[in-house]
């Protein structure tokens, strides 16, 4: 079922470009094409079915030179790897789905075909870039600005595929700011490889301040080619090309600091979300749960389980998992502790054995149940891809939307402690058993809640990690220790200092990462922690109460 | 791993075995199966991967007993559960040979497992077949390696990178354990011996299971935008490579921009998740699900029979693990015996068909002859057979490319009958004081 969304989307998207490039032929007055072309792109794209890839490439160089729309139809097939051909007879076949087979030329239905009566032709890495290349080329002129944007980033990434009166003609028609910036970096690009000293000269001009990692590539090729005399004899243009490079550089190094800032901002945002439910259960409650990481994955596998039961609405299972992932999580947790954890409160040691017992079962429930294969959660579309600040900074969609989904179950959270009944109940118990026992409140019911409370949010954590990882038995493990590490380290018992931990840790790992690598990142971090913990070993934000007065 | 306290501590103990085995054989003839011991994880962290290879094992077990068996007996799978937990592998191993009397064992994945097997196997002389690729650098006289050795999967796939696609700059990124360590030692000294420079070659190590991936794929994306074709070559180890590749798609890297040819990546990892960011990146492997031939048609029927899923894929190390068991089943009819002296010698040399056609033989080095395959991730999950070696590549034990081991060979014929057998010096095991 998702296969066959994504088709309906790549046929939408087929059918708008396929309008849209219909529209633009006829607006720029285009000679309608004469049935001999048309003929002549049929033979043409039949011979593709015995080439190989590097003949393949200059069949598609001629198909695009045919120029129409039927053309620029077939190559997007291809570029996206739904050109088939039928094996008996050798007509060319667009594949939508396996229920949506189209005649690529007459765009008629062809019904009645067997998985194995037809056969992909097959298109490989370099293919893709030619085929990428020639479809741009052809849509720069296209009426959708979104088109002609990606048609010029990708004219960027292939200038040698065009010559300058092409741009030349691409940028009189232009009349979009940004399109025209990256047509005259592509024109650049062209005429750095120019004869002539004076258009070197005005390509490096025009390169300044761009962030393009293409330009800066470009400048790097380029005055490597500088031999010892010509950088003397021709110094004007290596001191220009230096001096361009420079200022790229040193704009990219500050957008590299805020890269990791962001970096770490995110790692912090997915150590908070893992942390938070612990913070509930091992700081507030004092319970050493070492099946935290088992309430995660729990998280995990009910958005799995939500996104099959309606595979038609991805974006949406996300949202109804979110409430779900509480419930199913929590109501375990309450389990664990009427059943298990009740008995043995006040005896670390065997709450610990217990419940890391506990997560060994419920792994291979898991196992048992869904296999022990990792299973397939599918991101929403708004989930993948970048937000772009500028070309050297990119802030991917889904660690956004992790970070604002951290801060709002914090908020949430905070909101359940303070405002409630239920908090009242909590904080109170917490503070002082005896006392809010002989008040009337049912302290070990309190202690249920809580422990469900805190379960339940590890099973939102697990929604939102299944956009990042696998969802498989041993996605619990991998958090269970760094969420130890935050809620320790933040002063056990306090969700602002869980905030601050998780978010100092992040930051910290990822300022470390780059210079010491990943390994050495964590151990550094694990380090820094045990130091810290001699020091102050209530951690940042020390808390009064039951947890603190037992440590 | 100390190579020459094994050798001559084999040595001994092969003598007192064959004694001991003596009476061993007469009770296997008296028997009326033949005992076949399965040593795969079926829980803790390696079950995702393993627990398929003991269906393999379980199927191929089948349909032999369908044929007849073996020397007119029936096969009796002995399965075991090491629970992906090391030291168990050794006493389960221990629990195969002595109290269930297997004539053979398939198993392992992780080489951490099969060294801790091998001091168990080579003492009590019994017989393992590995399915897995990895990083070489061992021969033994109980263990015949079916996988991929580096010159038989890492090599090559450097190979085509650097003469078709053009690639000039690189990284090595892989999970920091052995087989990747000692796989990227390798690949940097092949490189540098092709004139690749220094500044050239990023290596990077991450911790198992890592997940956040940022940093590294930026740091890539940086390291490859300098206008020389890039590629990164990943030893990156089962589940990271998931949240590896989703953030390489995040961060806008493609397959055409940065190619990732990967060696752990095979079709059951990608049966996890949706592979549409991926299309393009490339795996190198000595099967693929997708090979048009029809012994590999049929394979897959029966597989799909036999686990009654027809969404099942299958890879490489299945095909390792068929290969496997049909030579060891062709020894055993050779030999006329289970004993394993017998079908050792007996394998040498033996020959079985491919799943990708053509035929695999097992060398004097235990290690095997086989094609090498480049594959491009698709959208169903598949891989598009893009390059093939022509013919087979033999299974180098010793890489020539690192200077501990270059002089290096196995050969267990006689007269060097000898695991580690130095070419310069002519002895058996005398580099490997020197080169540890």
């Amino acid at each position: 079922m998702l296969m066959y969304c994504r088709q309906v989307l790549v046929t939408l998207i087929l059918l708008l470009t396929c309008a849209s490039v219909y529209a633009d032929n006829e607006a720029a007055g285009q000679p309608a094409q004469t049935p001999p072309a048309a003929d002549s792109l049929h033979q043409i794209t039949q011979s593709l079915i015995k080439a190989n890839y590097r003949e393949k490439a200059e069949i598609a160089e001629q198909m695009a030179a045919v120029g129409s729309d039927r053309s620029l139809i077939i190559l997007k097939t291809f570029l996206d790897g739904n050109l088939y051909y039928r094996k008996d007879d050798n007509t060319i076949l667009i594949v939508v789905d396996e229920d949506n087979i189209r005649d690529a030329f007459t765009d008629q239905p062809v019904e009645g075909l067997g998985r194995r009566d037809k056969r992909k032709i097959g298109v490989n890495n370099s293919l893709r870039g030619t085929l990428r290349s020639l479809i741009s080329q052809a849509q720069i002129n296209s009426k959708n600005v979104q088109l002609r944007l990606e048609a010029a980033t990708n004219l960027l990434k292939n200038s040698e595929d065009v010559d300058v009166a092409f741009v030349e003609a691409a940028l009189s028609k232009e009349d979009n700011k940004e399109i025209k910036r990256i047509l005259s970096l592509v024109k650049g690009l062209i005429l750095l490889q120019s004869d002539s000293a004076e258009a070197r000269m005005a390509a490096l001009t025009s390169f300044e301040g761009s962030l393009y990692p293409e330009i800066r590539a470009a400048l790097i090729q380029f005055m490597r080619g500088f031999s010892e005399q010509e950088k003397a004899s021709r110094a004007g243009e290596y001191k220009l090309a230096q001096a361009t490079l420079d200022d790229i550089e040193s704009m990219l190094r500050l957008n590299g600091y805020a890269e990791n800032l962001y970096f770490g901002l995110a790692l912090g945002a997915v150590l908070l979300l893992a942390a938070i439910g612990l913070a509930i259960t091992f700081g507030v409650m004092g319970v050493i749960n070492m099946a935290h990481g088992e309430m995660i994955m729990l998280g995990a596998y009910t958005t799995y389980v939500v996104q099959q039961l309606m595979p038609d609405h991805i974006g949406l299972s996300l949202v109804v998992s979110v409430p779900a992932a509480f419930l199913v999580s929590g109501a375990v947790g309450v389990a664990i502790e009427r059943g298990v954890i009740r008995h043995l409160y006040g005896r670390p040691l065997e709450t610990l054995l217990a419940t890391f017992g506990i997560s060994l079962i419920l792994q291979q429930a898991v196992r048992s149940i869904f296999s022990p294969l990792n299973r397939q959660v599918a991101s929403p579309d708004w989930m993948s891809g970048t937000f772009m600040l500028n070309p050297a900074l990119e802030l991917t969609w889904n660690r956004l939307y992790i970070i604002i989904f951290s801060l709002l179950v914090l908020a949430v959270l905070a909101l359940v402690l303070k405002r409630t009944l239920f908090g009242l109940q909590m904080r109170a118990v917490t503070m002082n058993r005896p006392m809010a026992s002989s008040m009337g409140i049912r302290t070990g019911w309190v202690d249920a809640l809580t422990f469900g409370l805190g379960s339940g949010i590890a099973g939102i954590a697990g929604v939102a990690l299944s956009q990042l990882t696998n969802v498989g038995p041993n996605l619990g493990q991998a958090y269970i220790i760094d969420s130890f590490m935050v809620v320790v380290f933040g002063g056990v018992g306090n969700l602002w200092g869980t905030l601050v931990a998780a978010m100092s840790l992040g930051v910290a790992n990822k300022i470390i990462e780059p210079m010491a690598g990943a390994v050495l990142a964590k151990i550094l971090v694990l380090v820094f922690i045990i130091l810290f913990i001699q020091k102050r070993p209530r951690g940042l934000f020390a808390l009064k109460g039951r947890a603190a007065d037992n440590s | 791993m100390n190579k020459s306290g094994f050798k001559s501590l084999s040595k001994v103990s092969k003598v007192l075995a064959t004694a001991t085995l003596a009476a061993g054989i007469s009770l296997a003839n008296a028997a009326d199966t033949i005992k076949v011991g399965v040593l795969h994880s079926l829980s803790g962290t390696m079950a995702i991967s393993e627990t398929t290879l003991k269906d393999t094992v379980l199927m191929m077990v089948e349909e032999q007993n369908k044929k007849g068996g073996l020397l007119g007996k029936k096969l009796e799978p002995v399965v075991v559960d090491p629970a992906s937990n090391w030291p168990l592998f050794a006493e389960k191993t221990r629990e195969l040979l002595e109290k269930e009397k297997v004539d053979v064992i398939f198993g392992c994945w992780t080489s951490v497992s099969r060294k801790s097997v091998l001091p168990v196997i080579e003492e009590l002389n019994g017989l393992l077949f590995y399915p897995v690729q990895y990083e070489g650098e061992e021969s033994s006289y109980n263990v015949f390696y079916t996988g991929a050795a580096p010159n038989q999967q890492a090599i090559p796939a450097v190979d085509y990178l650097m003469n078709d696609v053009g690639v000039k700059r690189w990284v090595l990124a892989g999970t920091d354990y052995v087989y990747p360590r000692t796989t990227n030692k390798i690949l940097e000294s092949y490189l540098k011996s092709k004139g690749v420079a220094e500044k050239d070659i990023m290596i990077n190590y991450t911790p198992f299971g890592h997940s956040d991936w940022q940093t590294i794929v930026s740091d890539i994306k940086k390291f490859g935008s300098s206008g020389v074709k890039t590629a990164v070559v990943s030893t990156i180890n089962g589940d990271a490579n998931v949240p590896f590749y989703k953030e390489l798609a995040n961060q806008g890297v493609s397959a055409e921009d940065i190619p990732v040819v990967a060696f752990s990546v095979g079709e059951e990892e990608l049966s996890g998740f949706d592979t549409a960011p991926l299309v393009g990146h490339l795996a190198a492997w000595n099967y693929f699900m997708s090979a048009p031939t029809d012994a590999n048609d049929d394979f897959i029927a029966d597989w799909h029979e036999f686990i009654k899923d027809d969404e099942r894929v299958t890879n490489d190390p299945m095909e390792a693990t068929y290969i496997g068991f049909n030579m060891w089943a062709k020894a055993v009819e050779k030999a006329g015996t289970t004993d394993v002296d017998k079908v050792e010698s007996a394998m040498i040399g033996i020959e079985v068909p491919n799943l990708t056609g053509g035929m695999a033989k097992m060398n004097k080095n235990h290690h095997l002859s086989k094609p090498v395959l480049i594959g491009e991730i698709q959208e169903d999950g598949q891989f598009d057979i893009v390059w093939e070696t022509d013919g087979v590549v033999p299974g180098d034990a010793w890489t020539d490319y690192l200077p501990e081991s270059k002089n290096l060979i196995s050969d267990w014929t006689a007269p060097i009958n000898c695991g580690n057998y130095n070419t310069k010096t002519k002895t058996c095991g005398g580099s490997m004081a020197t080169a540890e």
